[in-house]
C-alpha cells in the first residue's frame, strides 16, 4: 500500500505503485492527461508524488522503449521537411519533459550507442544541460565550469544590437554597438536562437603576449587604428524625464522656461537650449549643468501666514539638468501623458562612446579585462604579413584559469577567417581540433597558430613565436565614463555636515574603519585627525554648565542661554557629528556635560 | 664582571645577563666585557616597543588579516580511532570569546615511567574513562507487569573495566534513593520502593537516571585513546577533568594538559590559563600554515587575563570593562551603554583612541602622545 500525493496533498493509496506510475506515464504520453504532469515513485518512503504546480525545473528527453529510441529517422525526416513541429513530438509521446523528481526514476542514456534495455530515456543533445547563453560559449567542454559560467555572464553584459526598434524606445542605461558582427566561431545554438539577428561583439585579431607591461593583471592593450576603424564603438542612451505633477489645491507643475523671478533660478546660460515649450531641441550638445527640461513647481509649504507673504508665493525651479560630469547629445524628444493623465516629457540623450583606457572587454570564456593602454598601430607588434593585432591579451591569464576553450577559439577563428567560413564550436560536438590545425596548415600558416612577430617599437624579431589569431570579442557595458569619480571639495549632508555619499551626489571617498586602523597603527595621530576633519566645527562651550553656548555676532560676544552672560565661554573644536550627538542626547533628557580642561 | 652585573642590573633583564655570562668565552678583557654589555643594552633598547606604539591594534590586525585566509572547513579524518576536534577559525573564536563551555573538550595525559612505555596502558585508560551504568549494561528494559527495571550486565565490559559486580550493586543502591535491588543470574532487578502509586512515567524517569549513573573512573571523561607520540605513550581523552586526573599517581602532572581554558584557570590559576591561551591559539595558527608572531597572541592573552579571571573579548568580557562610555558604546549595543551612563552619571576622560576619533581630537598614540608643558 503506497500513499499518493498530488502537489504534496494526500489523496489516497495504491496497491501496486510501480505499475500505477507506469500507467499514468503511458496515459500522459498518449495525451490523455496533460503533459505538464510529472509523477514519481520513491521506494524509500514508499510514496507516489504527482506534481502539477508552476515553476518546476523541467527538461525534455527522448522516450526510450525496449532499448530503442522512439524518435526514429522517419520522424526526423518529417521534422526536416517541417511536416512535424516540436509540439507534435510531445503530443505523440516521443519526447517528454521530466522534472527533478521524475528524473530520479529515469535511467538516461547520453548517446544512442549506449542504449540498453534498462534505459528509459535518451538525451536529445548534451548541449541542453546548458542555458541559452552558456550554450553560446564555443568549445565549452574544454574549460572549467566556473569559467564557462563567467563567459555566459559576460555575454549578458555585452554591448550589442539588443533590439532593432531602439530608435523609438526609451530604455534606461543601454548601449548599442555600431558595427556588430556575427561570430566566426559559432555553436549550433546560434542558428536556433537567431543570434545572428542580434549580435553583440566583433571578430578581431588577438595576440597572446606580454607587451610593455600594459596588459598585466587582466589588462588588454588595444590597437588605436582598430578603434578608429570602429572596433567597440558604441552609443550610450539615457533618458531624462519630467512630469507635470498635480498638487492639492489645484496647483500644478509647469514645463516651460522658468521665469527669472523663480526661486532657485540657475544662470541664463543654462537654459539656452530650451525652446518655447521649455523642452530642449534634438541634436543639441549638452554638457554638465545644462537644463534639458525646464520646469517650475508651486511653493513647497503653503500654509498659515505664508499666504500673505509675497516673497514665498514665488514658484520653485525644478528643472531636469545634466548632472555632474555628464555630457551627450539630445537624440529624441517625446511628449505624452502618463497613467494619471499628467503631461510627461521624456528626452533621450545619446553619447558616443569610443573605447578608452578603463573600458572593459571580454572574450566568451570568462576572460575579461580592462584596457590598459591604447597603442598607435605603428607601435604594435606585426607579423611577417604585416598584420597587427587589435587586442593584446596577457598569457598570464591562461595557466591558472585553464580556459582552453579560449585558446581553441583563437585557432578556430583564425582558420575560419582565413578560409572564409563559419566554424562550428558547439560544446561536445565541435569540429575536431586536428582538422582545424590541418586546414590552417594547408592555408600556409603554422599549424599550431603561432607566428613570428616583430616588435613594433624596435623592429626586432621576437624570440618566441606568438600565438595569434581571430576571436570574437565583446565590449562590456561597464565603461569608465560612467564610473570615474573624484572629489576635493563638494556637497555636504545637512544633518551631519559630512560629505555626501556616492558618485551621483559627487560624494566623498570614505576613509573607513580599517583605513582608520592603519593610521592608528602607524601612530599618525595628527594625520588621522586631519582626515576626519571634514565636519569640523568650532563650538562655544559654557564652562559653567558644560553645554553649547551662543555666539552673538552683532555684539561680538558669547553667552550661555542657561547661565547668562557672566560665565566663561570657551571655543572648542569638535566634529559636528559629535555636537549632533550631544543634541540628540539632550533631546532624550540626558545631560551631556562637557568639562573643559585647562588649555595649557 | 660583578661590577658590570650590578651596573646593568636595572637596565637589562636577569635572563639576558645570565645569558651573557653563560656564553662568554674564557678569556675576556674588561674593556671587551664593557663593550659587550654596552652593545647588548643598545640592541635590547632598540628592540623594545616605542612609547605610544599601538600594540593592541597591531596585534589585532596581525591576527585578523591572516585570519581571513583561514580555511573554514576542518579536516576530518576518515580513520576510526581519530576524534573530531574543533580547529581553525571556530576554535580561535571559541578561545578569544572566553567561552565557558567549549565544543570539544580534550585532555592529553602524559604518564609516569612504566606506563609511558606502554605498560598496562589499556587498564590505565579504562581507569581514567568514566563508566556509566549504561556502558556496563547489555540491556535495559522495563517490565510493565511487575513495574520493575531489568538490567542485563555485559560481562565482557565488566571484565575490561575491572570492577566487581558487588561494587556495582553497591554503587547503584547508594546512587539512587528509594529502590530495592536484587541480583539475578545475569544482572539486576531494580524495583522502586513501593508507595503504591508509581506511574510508568516515573519508572521511565528512573530508568533514565540509572542509565546515566556514574559507576567508576573519572567523571566527564567520555572517551579515552592511548596514542604513541614521539616514542612515548600518552592518553588522549575527550571530555576533561583536570582536577581529578591530576590526583592520579600514574600520570605526569607537569605535562598533562586540558584544552579547556576556563578549567585550567580554576585548577591551575591565571598564569597557566594565560599560557594555555597562547599555546592553543598558536597551535591553530601553525596548523593552518600561517605565520603570526607569538607576541601578538601573548598580547591578546595578557589582555584577556589581566583581571585575574579569563575574560573574552566580547561586550560581556573585556570590552565591557573599558573605562570610556563612548568606547563601549561604539563597540556594541550603544543604546544600553549610553542609557546606563546617563543613569549613573558616568564621566569619560577621553583617554583612548575611539573617543578622540569621535570628537575629532588627536588620538593619544604615536605623534598624538607627546604634549607641551609651559613654564608659568
Amino acid at each position: 500500500m503506497s500513499e499518493v500525493y498530488i502537489d504534496g496533498k494526500f489523496i489516497g493509496t495504491v496497491e501496486n505503485p510501480e505499475e500505477f506510475v507506469q500507467q499514468v506515464r503511458e496515459e500522459r504520453r498518449s495525451s490523455k492527461i496533460p503533459d505538464g504532469l510529472n509523477i514519481s515513485y520513491n521506494k524509500v518512503s514508499d510514496e507516489v508524488q504527482i506534481e502539477l504546480s508552476n515553476g518546476r525545473a523541467r527538461r525534455p528527453l527522448i522516450v526510450v522503449k525496449d532499448g530503442k529510441s522512439l524518435l526514429t529517422e522517419d520522424t526526423l525526416k518529417k521534422l526536416q521537411k517541417n511536416e512535424l513541429v516540436w509540439s507534435d513530438l510531445i503530443k505523440q509521446g516521443l519526447v517528454e519533459y521530466l522534472d527533478t523528481s521524475e528524473e530520479e526514476n529515469a535511467y538516461v542514456a547520453f548517446s544512442e550507442e549506449e542504449l540498453t534495455k534498462e534505459h528509459t530515456h535518451l538525451e536529445i543533445t548534451p548541449l541542453d544541460m546548458f542555458s541559452l547563453s552558456t550554450s553560446l560559449v564555443p568549445f565549452a567542454n574544454h574549460t572549467l565550469s566556473t569559467r564557462v559560467h563567467g563567459g555566459s555572464k559576460s555575454q549578458k553584459q555585452a554591448v550589442g544590437f539588443y533590439t532593432a526598434n531602439f530608435p523609438v524606445r526609451i530604455d534606461t542605461d543601454v548601449s548599442v554597438l555600431h558595427n556588430p558582427q556575427v561570430p566566426v566561431v559559432q555553436s549550433m545554438v546560434y542558428d536556433i536562437s537567431e543570434s545572428d539577428k542580434h549580435p553583440a561583439g566583433q571578430n578581431i585579431v588577438v595576440a597572446i603576449l606580454s607587451y610593455e607591461g600594459y596588459n598585466m593583471e587582466d589588462g588588454v592593450i588595444i590597437n588605436k587604428s582598430a578603434i578608429e576603424y570602429g572596433m567597440g564603438r558604441s552609443s550610450y542612451f539615457r533618458p531624462a524625464s519630467a512630469e507635470e505633477l498635480r498638487y492639492s489645491g489645484g496647483l500644478v507643475d509647469e514645463i516651460s522656461i522658468p521665469d527669472k523671478e523663480v526661486k532657485g533660478y540657475r544662470i541664463e546660460k543654462d537654459y539656452r537650449f530650451l525652446e518655447d515649450d521649455g523642452i530642449i531641441h534634438p541634436e543639441s550638445k549638452v554638457k554638465e549643468g545644462d537644463v534639458v527640461i525646464g520646469k517650475t513647481s508651486p511653493p513647497r509649504f503653503l500654509s498659515g501666514m505664508d499666504e500673505y507673504n509675497l516673497a514665498s508665493n514665488v514658484r520653485r525651479e525644478s528643472s531636469i539638468a545634466m548632472k555632474h560630469g555628464e555630457q551627450g547629445t539630445v537624440d529624441f524628444v517625446m511628449i505624452t501623458e502618463n497613467e494619471e493623465g499628467n503631461k510627461l516629457v521624456q528626452v533621450r540623450l545619446r553619447d558616443l562612446r569610443i573605447p578608452e583606457i578603463g573600458d572593459k572587454f571580454a572574450s566568451r570564456h570568462g576572460q575579461k579585462g580592462v584596457v590598459g593602454i591604447i597603442l598607435p598601430e605603428t607601435d604594435m607588434p606585426f607579423t611577417a604579413r604585416g598584420v597587427t593585432p587589435d587586442i593584446i591579451f596577457s598569457p598570464h591569464g591562461i595557466p591558472s584559469r585553464m580556459t582552453v576553450s579560449h585558446l581553441l577559439e583563437l585557432i578556430a577563428g583564425k582558420t575560419g577567417a582565413l578560409s572564409g567560413r563559419y566554424v562550428d564550436g558547439t560544446t561536445f560536438n565541435s569540429e575536431p581540433e586536428e582538422a582545424l590545425r590541418e586546414e590552417l596548415l594547408s592555408l600556409g600558416f603554422r599549424e599550431d597558430g603561432t607566428e613570428t612577430l616583430y616588435n613594433g617599437m624596435t623592429g626586432r624579431v621576437m624570440k618566441a613565436k606568438i600565438y595569434i589569431g581571430d576571436m570574437y570579442y565583446l565590449r562590456l557595458k561597464h565603461m569608465v565614463a560612467n564610473k570615474l569619480h573624484s572629489r576635493a571639495r563638494g556637497p555636504i549632508q545637512l544633518l551631519t555636515r559630512q560629505p555626501t555619499e556616492g558618485r551621483a551626489k559627487e560624494g566623498g571617498l570614505r576613509l573607513g574603519e580599517m583605513e582608520k586602523d592603519c593610521f592608528v597603527a602607524h601612530g599618525a595621530s595628527l594625520l588621522l585627525k586631519e582626515r576626519f576633519d571634514s565636519d569640523r566645527t568650532i563650538v562655544p562651550i559654557c564652562e559653567e554648565c558644560g553645554l553649547v553656548a551662543v555666539y552673538d555676532r552683532f555684539k561680538n560676544r558669547s553667552y550661555c542661554p542657561m547661565c547668562g552672560e557672566d560665565t566663561e565661554v570657551s571655543n572648542v573644536e569638535l566634529s559636528y557629528a559629535f555636537k549632533l550627538m550631544l543634541d540628540e542626547l539632550k533631546s532624550m533628557g540626558v545631560y551631556p556635560r562637557l568639562e573643559l580642561k585647562e588649555k595649557y | 664582571m660583578q661590577e658590570l652585573k650590578k651596573e646593568y642590573k636595572d637596565l637589562l633583564p636577569e635572563k639576558i645577563i645570565q645569558e651573557i655570562e653563560d656564553s662568554l668565552p674564557e678569556k675576556v678583557s674588561k674593556t671587551q666585557l664593557k663593550e659587550i654589555f654596552k652593545r647588548v643594552l643598545e640592541e635590547y633598547e632598540n628592540s623594545q616597543v616605542d612609547p605610544g606604539e599601538s600594540v593592541g591594534l597591531i596585534a589585532a590586525e596581525s591576527i585578523g588579516e591572516p585570519g581571513t585566509q583561514m580555511t573554514l572547513n576542518t579536516f576530518h579524518f576518515a580513520g576510526v580511532a581519530e576524534m573530531n576536534v574543533t580547529t581553525g577559525l571556530p576554535r580561535i573564536i571559541e578561545i578569544v570569546d572566553g567561552r565557558e563551555k567549549i565544543k570539544t573538550p580534550m585532555m592529553e595525559i602524559f604518564l609516569q615511567k612504566p606506563y609511558s612505555e606502554g605498560e598496562k596502558i589499556k587498564e590505565l585508560a579504562m581507569k581514567i574513562k568514566s563508566t556509566l551504568l549504561e556502558d556496563l549494561a547489555k540491556e535495559f528494559s522495563i517490565n510493565i507487569g511487575e513495574l520493575t527495571i531489568e538490567l542485563q550486565l555485559d560481562r565482557e565490559v565488566i571484565k575490561q573495566v575491572g570492577i566487581r559486580e558487588e561494587t556495582i550493586q553497591k554503587t547503584i543502591s547508594q546512587g539512587v534513593k528509594s529502590i530495592t535491588i536484587k541480583k539475578t543470574e545475569d544482572g539486576f532487578i531494580i524495583r522502586p520502593r513501593a508507595k503504591g502509586n508509581e506511574s510508568l512515567n516515573e519508572l521511565y524517569k528512573l530508568k533514565e537516571k540509572l542509565r546515566a549513573l556514574f559507576i567508576t573512573g573519572i567523571k566527564n571523561i567520555q572517551q579515552v585513546l592511548p596514542v604513541k607520540r614521539k616514542g612515548e605513550w600518552i592518553i588522549v581523552t575527550s571530555g576533561t577533568n583536570l582536577k581529578d586526573v591530576m590526583k592520579l599517581k600514574e600520570i605526569d602532572p607537569t605535562r598533562t594538559i586540558s584544552n579547556d581554558i576556563k578549567e585550567i584557570r580554576k585548577v591551575l590559576g591565571v598564569e597557566a590559563a594565560r599560557q594555555s591561551i597562547i599555546n592553543e591559539v598558536y597551535k591553530v595558527i601553525e596548523d593552518q600554515g600561517l605565520n603570526i608572531n607569538v607576541r601578538h597572541i601573548m598580547m591578546v592573552s595578557d589582555t584577556m587575563c589581566m583581571t585575574g579571571e579569563v575574560k573574552g573579548i566580547t561586550r560581556y568580557g573585556i570590552v565591557g570593562e573599558k573605562a570610556s562610555v563612548l568606547a563601549r558604546a561604539s563597540f556594541e549595543t550603544p543604546i544600553k551603554h549610553l542609557l546606563n551612563a546617563a543613569i549613573q552619571g558616568e564621566e569619560d576622560h577621553l583617554i583612548s583612541v575611539i573617543e578622540n576619533v569621535m570628537l575629532n581630537q588627536p588620538v593619544p598614540t604615536g605623534t598624538g602622545l607627546p604634549t607641551l608643558k609651559m613654564k608659568r
